[in-house]
């Protein structure tokens, strides 16, 4: 039952990231509202869980979706998934409420919480997930909500190129995830967290282990902006500070060190494990903090600051020892915390104060001492000064690095680097206090700074509080939590036993104590000598734009596509055809060489009939090719085409298919009579002798290869499909026509598609020519100036009683056409023509005074009708367009019988009408001038 | 006697048609392959009829019903076109 909230907990954003958008019309702090709402709602759900998990419960909820795949929509939580649910909720709230005060009235807010609420959808699936396929879709769309709001101030380039950076290297790195999971999967033999973690023997022993934790690992660190991949990080920070705050300190880049942590029973432990996660963690540990300290912009800073401590944490797992891991985790907490608050203050100076750049800010102390405060407590836990939340997780870093049983004789490589970096993050954190509140006089501000919205700093405040909370108190804040999140970590479960930890912020004199006081005075000495390092830094480094350099790539790329493209699709539809025709023909050839081309069966007789039909088609289809400069006349040969192949149906039994073309070819004579007026009445001659012959013999081979296929094949002993239908319509879909049976019920689901592109296809065509001007001619091919009679009156007197005629005909095909030639199609058709026969005889007023149908609404009507048809199968529990039918009798007409396929046909013969009419008469429209009648919808 | 009837017919049908469709490739005007192809589509009527008396079957009146009410309305629009050039106004 508890378990059953956790889709809930997930789908309340995912669902509701909508709900902020449309409060946006009751105004900005309806809309935050909103979004706080979910989130809180979330929350409040998540905290009634809490305590089975801390009594060491696992929250399983399963649902199968594709198990045929391995793919459930299985989720779970233990203490690792409630502390990322906690920080990505409660942080979420925070953020939520400082971007009300955040963003200007400029901004689209309810946008920027519909992206904010789909992101932390993404992220709770990421942290909640049992089934490993499942992560892996919620990975991809943390990848693509954060290119969102990366690039949410759409109108700076510097925005939309780092959101595509961004999106480029963690997409890359989801696909390499993609193949790790698949991996493992196999391994494994079960994408089952569960199963997983309680295999590591298994995996770490398969030989597939090493690949497979180099493409989970990709995943992992392009997540958590690793080195070589940390540079997306700062160009991230294009994104609105609450995003950053969000996003890119306390949950997207945590995702990758959460993975760490996940399959940490399973994958950690062994030596390539080490190598690879504690190499990498200590490379971007050292070049990060190196880094941060010569950042001018705030937010250069602390993205290079998180950097480091992103590689900080994932040392520590890469130790792959339990207390490793319970510091890693510890550090999670504390960073998130510390770290989200140093966002939010330096979003609000960059607010208040309309820079960021630290050579300009300087003496803000005077001007806003509150936020000042703030931001020093939370500078100095990002330092790791004792009482601060960040000193106790650092202090367990130190000790851990001190303990460890890697690199023999270089042992002392891993200490000798965490306390230089300890050094710089002190230095960097100095220079974040110094610089911007003390350090003399503001240098020319674009605005005179003060303190923000009083609600504005309530998240920060609250932040802090917690940052000095856990530092002093933390077995009455923090144990529980930590406790049961490092258990789960360690072990897989929350049961299992842990190693002994100690939170005491005071352990006597020891040696991680000296590493972290020889941190504290070598920052504090480089910060003062911090005027001669950028000096020797900008002599030694010279500027390296990882983002230009990315962005010459892509576009190299690019052209490669571009150049490759030019070369198989030049544009010409000559010769995209004469290629498809041309491999065609190989392939029937090189496919059938060799076997003989009769079969046993003796040759049909054909009589003289037949063969005249034959014969006329033949001839037709060859002068339609001869004069098809010629339009009008190729037009009259093509039609006979049309009416012999119509006769040819009806020889062959296929009076369907006959009706279906006849009534085609109508409408297409309409059609392009229409289209014709605006055409030449000649095209010109293009094509050199050369390409006539080649075509010539392309044409010939192809034509005598379907010749030849349909003789073997006619010679030869088949079975068709349609004996499945011919025995099953009447039972299966209650009708005898077996054709209007398959359009209708064995293949509604295509039919229902068709219909729609149908109308999909109307509707795109009068969107194009709404608003187009063509040049009509005033005079015939001969040069000849048109008749002035507009509407003959033999025409307008013999088509108007027509339209009943063909309405019963078009009635009686629709009705009969279950069981006899007929059906919803042909009806359509019938009713189409002869509306359209009306504008044709008596002028669009004239009919549209008199019919006042929107053809629009028709058509999709129509579609709905089908859709819905299909839908009501669901109500009795039966698959989606399942039809039935019945038997009834009624006084005076007898017995009779009704589908609720028929239902379905009715709207296919709607939608046929409306987007018939919509195309034609819209073209018919383009010769009247636009203002003198309505827009026919 | 039926059958040898429906055989004449059918015979003067095919004839008929071949003739018109000379005429379609003939012309030697617009207007000729117009009224040719429209009686195609007339002739077209008889022949599916005969074709329906012959099989004794009613499966195809459908077609050469179609075919009566219909198959004027391509020839309106050509000819309508030759006339105005604009069909629909």
């Amino acid at each position: 039952m508890n378990a059953a909230l956790l889709p809930i907990i997930i789908l309340l954003p995912l669902l509701g990231a909508l709900l902020p958008v449309l409060a946006i019309r009751l105004g900005r702090t309806a809309s935050a509202w909103s979004a706080a709402a979910l989130s809180g709602i979330a929350l409040g759900l998540l905290l009634t869980l809490v305590p089975q998990v801390f009594a060491g419960e696992t929250l399983l909820y399963r649902l199968d979706w594709l198990p045929a795949y391995g793919l459930n929509l299985a989720l779970r939580l233990d203490g690792l998934g409630v502390l990322f649910a906690l920080l990505i909720l409660g942080i979420g709230l925070l953020v939520i409420l400082y971007a009300r005060y955040y963003l200007s009235e400029h901004d689209p807010m309810g946008r920027f919480y519909g992206f904010l609420l789909l992101f932390m959808a993404a992220m709770l699936g990421v942290v909640l997930s049992e089934n490993l396929l499942l992560m892996l879709i919620f990975w991809e769309l943390t990848s693509l909500s954060s290119f969102l709001l990366i690039g949410y101030w759409k109108h700076r380039a510097d925005a939309r190129q780092g959101a595509r950076l961004a999106l480029t290297i963690t997409g890359g790195g989801g696909l390499a995830l993609l193949a790790g999971i698949l991996l493992l999967g196999h391994i494994s033999g079960s994408y089952e967290l569960s199963v997983v973690l309680a295999s590591t023997e298994t995996i770490q022993a398969h030989p597939l282990y090493p690949a497979t934790l180099v493409l989970i690992l990709l995943g992992a660190f392009t997540k958590s902006a690793q080195f070589p991949f940390h540079f997306w990080l700062p160009h991230a920070m294009a994104a609105p500070t609450p995003v950053s705050a969000y996003l890119h300190s306390a949950t997207m880049v945590k995702a990758g060190v959460f993975l760490l942590a996940r399959l940490f029973p399973a994958l950690a432990g062994s030596e390539l494990w080490f190598y690879l996660v504690a190499g990498t963690g200590m490379v971007t540990l050292l070049l990060g903090a190196y880094h941060a300290l010569f950042k001018h912009d705030l937010k250069g800073l602390l993205a290079y600051s998180t950097i480091s401590h992103l590689g900080l944490i994932t040392l520590l797992f890469g130790l792959g020892t339990p207390l490793g891991a319970v510091a890693g985790v510890f550090h999670i907490i504390n960073h998130a915390i510390f770290k989200a608050s140093l966002f939010m203050a330096a979003g609000i100076i960059d607010h208040e104060s309309g820079t960021r750049d630290m050579r300009k800010l300087n003496g803000l102390w005077r001007y806003m001492p509150h936020t000042a405060t703030l931001a020093m407590v939370a500078a100095a836990s990002m330092a790791g000064v004792p009482l601060f939340n960040g000193f106790l997780s650092k202090e367990m870093f130190f000790a851990e690095t001190l303990h460890h049983s890697w690199l023999g004789a270089w042992h002392w490589l891993l200490p000798v680097g965490a306390t230089l970096a300890g050094v710089f993050a002190v230095a960097y954190s100095i220079r974040f206090i110094h610089d911007v509140f003390f350090n003399g006089d503001p240098i020319d501000l674009p605005r005179t700074p003060h303190e923000p919205p009083r609600y504005m700093k309530v998240p920060v405040e609250i932040l802090v509080a917690l940052c000095l909370l856990v530092g002093i108190f933390p077995a009455w804040t923090v144990a529980p939590l930590l406790a049961s999140a490092a258990a789960s970590t360690v072990n897989g479960t929350v049961g299992g036993a842990l190693p002994h930890y100690s939170l005491a912020v005071w352990h006597g004199f020891n040696l991680p104590l000296l590493m972290s006081v020889i941190a504290i005075a070598g920052g504090a000495l480089i910060y003062v000598l911090r005027h001669q390092l950028f000096a020797l830094h900008a002599r030694l480094f010279r500027p390296f734009d990882a983002k230009a350099l990315f962005e010459r790539q892509l576009e190299q790329i690019i052209g490669y596509a571009r150049r490759l493209t030019a070369l198989l699709e030049n544009g010409s539809l000559q010769r995209y055809l004469m290629l498809l025709v041309a491999s065609a023909v190989v392939l029937v050839a090189s496919g059938l060489w060799g076997s003989p081309l009769s079969g046993p069966l003796p040759a049909g007789e054909v009589d003289a009939v037949t063969l005249a039909g034959a014969l006329a088609l033949a001839l037709s289809a060859i002068t339609t090719t001869l004069w098809h400069r010629r339009r009008l006349v190729a037009l009259i040969q093509l039609s006979v085409v049309g009416l012999v192949v119509s006769i040819a149906f009806v020889r062959f039994a296929a009076p369907d298919l006959a009706l279906t073309q006849l009534s085609v070819e109508m409408v297409t004579i309409i059609l392009l009579m229409l289209v014709l007026y605006f055409l030449p009445q000649q095209s010109p001659a293009e094509s050199s002798p050369l390409r006539i012959g080649r075509d010539l013999l392309l044409a010939v081979a192809a034509g005598g290869s379907v010749a030849l296929l349909a003789w073997g094949v006619l010679t030869r002993p088949y079975q068709t499909i349609g004996d499945y239908f011919m025995a099953n319509s009447l039972s299966g879909g209650g009708g005898s026509n077996v054709v209007n049976v398959i359009l209708v019920d064995f293949r509604g689901f295509d039919t229902l598609g068709e219909v729609t592109v149908l109308g999909i296809a109307a509707i795109g065509i009068v969107m194009m020519l709404s608003g187009l001007q063509l040049k009509m001619p005033t005079a015939d091919a001969a040069g000849r100036p048109w008749a002035r009679e507009r509407y003959p009156m033999i025409l307008a007197v013999i088509s108007r009683p027509l339209l009943p005629l063909a309405l019963v005909v078009a009635i009686y095909l629709m009705l009969r056409g279950h069981n006899m030639p007929g059906g919803g199609f042909i009806a359509g058709l019938v009713t189409a023509i002869a509306l359209i026969l009306q504008y044709v005889a008596s002028g669009i007023a004239w009919t549209q005074q008199r019919m006042h149908l929107d053809y629009i609404k028709l058509t999709a009507a129509g579609v709905l009708l089908a859709a819905l048809t299909g839908l009501g199968s669901w109500a009795f529990g039966y698959p989606y367009l399942t039809s039935s039918f019945g038997h009834f009798t009624l006084p005076l007409l007898g017995e009779f019988e009704l589908a609720t396929a028929m239902l379905f046909d009715l709207g296919v013969f709607l939608a046929v009408i409306g987007s018939t009419l919509l195309v034609l008469a819209n073209l018919g429209k383009l010769s009247v001038l636009k203002h003198t009648l309505k827009e026919e919808r | 006697m039926l059958s040898l009837a429906i055989e004449a017919a059918f015979a003067m049908m095919t004839l008929a048609l071949l003739l018109n469709l000379w005429r379609v490739v003939r012309g030697p005007d617009l207007p000729d392959r117009i009224l040719a192809l429209d009686t195609m589509y007339i002739n077209s009527i008889a022949l599916i009829v005969l074709y329906g008396v012959q099989q004794k079957s009613e499966f195809y009146f459908e077609a050469a019903l179609l075919i009566a009410v219909m198959g004027f309305v391509g020839t309106v629009a050509v000819v309508k076109y030759l006339l105005r050039g604009d069909i629909v106004e």
